[in-house]
C-alpha cells in the first residue's frame, strides 16, 4: 500500500515519471517550466533513475527530441506550459501524425499578451486539434494517476499516440498537498515495457515522417482522426484496469452531485475542486445544482458527456480560454456541437472565468448559477460573458 | 479548517514556513494543503504564503481570504501589507516584533488577539541569520496547537538536514518566548 505524503504537485508528477521507468526526458530547463523537470534531472543526477536527461535549446528542440527518442523506442516524458506549449506547437501534430507513444505534462498557463505565467486553459485549447489525446486531472493525485496511465495508453498498441496529461499551473502545480505515490513495483505489474511496433534501428532502416504527397494526405488526416477516436475503448478499459490494480476510479466524464439537478456547471480541471465545495453548500440550501467536468477531451467522449448532463435543463459552462472576436469559449463550442439538433436540449449559458491566475470563487460560481437560473425561468440565452471583468461584462452594455 | 496566511518578503521563507506547516499536518494523518501567492518571487519584495489543515479532505483552490491566523514575519512589512485583511472574527496574528502587542495594535490598528514574538533576535542567535520563517512556526504551533510540536520538529529535520540544529533551537526557543495574549 502507497504511503500517503505531502508533497508539491510538480514534484510528485516528477516521481510520478520515475516509478513508470522513463528512458528519456527532453526538456527546456527555463520558465515557463515548472519544478517537474526540474527534479526529474535531480532523480537523474542522483542516479535513482536510469534515463537520458536532454536539457535542450528551446521547446521546440525538446518536443524535436523527444520524437527522436519515441521512434527510437524509448519510453519518453516531458513536461512544458503556456509560450513553452505554443513554441512546439508544429512539432506536436508531426509527433502524433508518426504514432509516437510520449507523456507530456503541460502546467496549464495563460499565453502572453500581457506577458502573464498564470494560471488559465489558453496553452491547452489552442493546442486541441494536433491530434494528441489530451486528458484533465482536478488534484495533485490525478495528476500522479494519469501520468502513470497515460504512458500504459500511449503506448497500448491499439493507441500509439502521444498524451498530454493537462493539470492546472499554480492551483496544482504549486500545491503542496496528500499524495498516495505508488511504488515502482506496483507500477511495473501495471505498465509492461513499450513494445514499439516499429523503430528507427540502423541494423533495420526504415523511413518515418515521409513527404504525403496530395495523393496521401487526405487518408494521412483520415487515419489520425481514426486513431485518436478509437483510443477511447483502450483508455476506458485502462481506467479500469488502473481501479482493479489502485482503487482509484476515472471515467471520461466525471460527474458530481448530478441527481435531480436542473442546472449543471461544466468545467474541467482544479477549479472543479472549489466547485464542489460550492455544491456541497448550495445544495445543502436546498437548491439543485450538480458539477460535470470533463477528464477526457481528446478523443471527445461525446456518448459519455450527453449521459450526464441527460435531464438538466440548463448548462452553465465554464471556460478558461476564448477565440477573440469568435464564437466564445471552445468547451461551450464543443458542447453545442453535441447537443445541436439534438431534441429537448438544453440552453447553454457560456461564460470564460480565471483567465491569467484570476481566482475563481464562489461569488463567481454564485453569478454564473444566478444567470443559469435566469434562464431557466425562461429569459433568454445570453451571449457569452466574461465574467470577473472589473466594471462591468462581456457587451459593453 | 483552519486557514493561515503568512506574510513576508522574498527570501524570507514565508512559502517554506506554509509547507513545513501542511507537511507535518499531514504526517500527523490531517488533510493539508500549501502555496504560495502566485507571482514572479524577487528578493525583498512582500509575499504571501497560504495553507489550510482539516480533518477531511480539502477541496478549495481559492486564496485564503479569510484567515483563522495570519503570521508576520517582517515587522516592517505591516507599514505596506494590511495583514489583518479578512482575519476571521476569533481570529489570531503572530507578529515578529520587538514591541508589545498593544504598541503594535494601535501603530497598524492591527485586529485579532495577537502573539508576539522578537523573532529576529532569536534568529540571529540561533541560526545566526535573520531569516525568521522557522522562528515564526514556534509561536504559532505554540498559539495554534493545532500540530504536534514534535511533527514539526522533524519536518525541520527533513528539510534542513544540516542547518536543523539552529533552526529547530529557533523553533523551540520561539516556542517558550513568545507572548500570547489572553483570549
Amino acid at each position: 500500500m502507497a504511503e500517503r505524503k505531502g508533497m508539491e504537485v510538480s514534484i510528485a508528477i516528477a516521481e510520478a515519471a520515475s516509478v513508470c521507468d522513463v528512458d528519456c526526458i527532453a526538456a527546456y530547463p527555463i520558465t515557463p517550466q515548472t519544478h517537474v523537470v526540474e527534479h526529474l534531472s535531480e532523480i537523474v543526477a542522483d542516479g535513482d533513475l536510469d534515463a537520458e536527461f536532454i536539457p535542450v535549446e528551446s521547446e521546440h528542440a525538446a518536443m524535436s527530441c523527444c520524437c527522436g527518442c519515441a521512434a527510437a523506442g524509448a519510453r519518453t516524458f516531458t513536461a512544458t506550459a503556456s509560450q513553452g506549449l505554443a513554441l512546439m506547437h508544429e512539432i506536436l501534430f508531426i509527433a502524433a501524425n508518426l504514432r509516437l507513444p510520449m507523456v507530456m505534462v503541460v502546467a496549464n498557463r495563460s499565453l502572453s499578451g500581457p506577458i502573464s505565467i498564470w494560471n488559465d486553459h489558453s496553452d491547452v485549447m489552442t493546442e486541441r486539434d494536433v491530434g494528441w489525446v489530451q486528458v484533465f486531472a482536478e488534484n495533485g493525485q490525478e495528476a500522479v494517476d494519469l501520468v502513470i496511465m497515460g504512458h500504459r495508453m500511449s503506448e497500448d498498441k491499439r493507441i500509439l499516440l502521444p498524451l498530454m496529461v493537462n493539470f492546472d499551473g499554480f492551483i496544482l502545480s504549486h500545491m503542496v498537498e496528500p499524495i498516495e505515490m505508488p511504488t515502482r513495483e506496483e507500477v511495473k505489474k501495471f505498465l509492461p515495457d513499450f513494445e514499439p511496433q516499429q523503430r528507427l534501428d540502423i541494423d533495420n532502416p526504415i523511413t518515418m515522417g515521409p513527404v504525403g504527397m496530395p495523393v496521401v494526405y487526405t487518408e494521412a488526416k483520415m487515419a489520425a482522426e481514426w486513431a485518436v477516436r478509437d483510443a477511447y475503448e483502450p483508455m476506458v478499459e485502462i481506467m479500469g484496469e488502473f481501479e482493479k490494480e489502485f482503487g482509484r476510479k476515472y471515467k471520461p466524464v466525471e460527474t458530481y452531485r448530478t441527481d435531480d439537478a436542473e442546472i449543471l456547471l461544466i468545467m474541467m480541471g482544479g477549479i472543479s475542486e472549489t466547485a464542489m465545495t460550492w455544491v456541497d453548500k448550495v445544495r445543502d440550501e436546498g437548491v439543485k445544482v450538480g458539477l460535470v467536468r470533463f477528464r477526457m477531451w481528446r478523443p471527445l467522449p461525446v456518448d459519455d458527456f450527453k449521459k450526464a448532463i441527460a435531464g438538466a435543463k440548463v448548462l452553465g459552462v465554464l471556460d478558461r480560454h476564448f477565440s477573440p472576436g469568435g464564437p466564445g469559449g471552445p468547451m461551450a463550442q464543443e458542447i453545442k456541437y453535441m447537443l445541436y439538433g439534438q431534441d429537448h436540449a438544453p440552453k447553454i449559458v457560456e461564460t470564460v472565468v480565471g483567465l491569467g491566475g484570476r481566482d475563481v470563487n464562489f461569488t463567481d460560481f454564485d453569478q454564473i448559477f444566478d444567470r443559469c437560473k435566469t434562464v431557466l425561468g425562461g429569459a433568454p440565452v445570453p451571449p457569452f460573458e466574461l465574467i470577473q471583468v472589473r466594471g462591468g461584462h462581456y457587451g459593453k452594455a | 479548517m483552519l486557514e493561515l496566511r503568512f506574510h513576508g518578503r522574498g527570501g524570507q521563507g514565508a512559502v517554506t514556513s506554509a509547507e513545513l506547516i501542511a507537511l507535518a499536518a499531514i504526517a500527523q494523518g490531517k488533510f493539508a494543503q500549501a502555496f504560495p501567492s502566485f507571482g514572479p518571487e524577487r528578493r525583498g519584495a512582500p509575499v504571501m504564503a497560504f495553507a489550510r489543515i482539516d480533518d477531511k479532505k480539502i477541496r478549495n483552490r481559492t486564496a485564503v481570504s479569510n484567515p483563522d491566523a495570519v503570521v508576520v514575519l517582517d515587522p516592517h512589512i505591516l507599514h505596506i501589507a494590511n495583514s489583518s485583511d479578512g482575519l476571521s472574527k476569533d481570529g489570531i496574528q503572530v507578529v515578529n516584533t520587538m514591541r508589545s502587542a498593544d504598541e503594535i495594535r494601535e501603530e497598524y490598528n492591527l485586529k485579532g488577539r495577537l502573539i508576539t514574538v522578537d523573532a529576529n533576535h532569536i534568529a540571529e542567535q540561533e541560526i545566526g541569520r535573520v531569516i525568521t520563517n522557522t522562528t515564526m512556526l514556534g509561536a504559532l504551533i505554540r498559539a495554534t496547537g493545532v500540530i504536534e510540536r514534535e511533527l514539526l520538529v522533524d519536518e525541520l529535520k527533513v528539510r534542513f538536514g544540516r542547518l536543523a540544529e539552529g533552526n529547530i533551537n529557533a523553533f523551540n526557543r520561539a516556542f517558550e518566548e513568545c507572548c500570547v495574549e489572553k483570549g
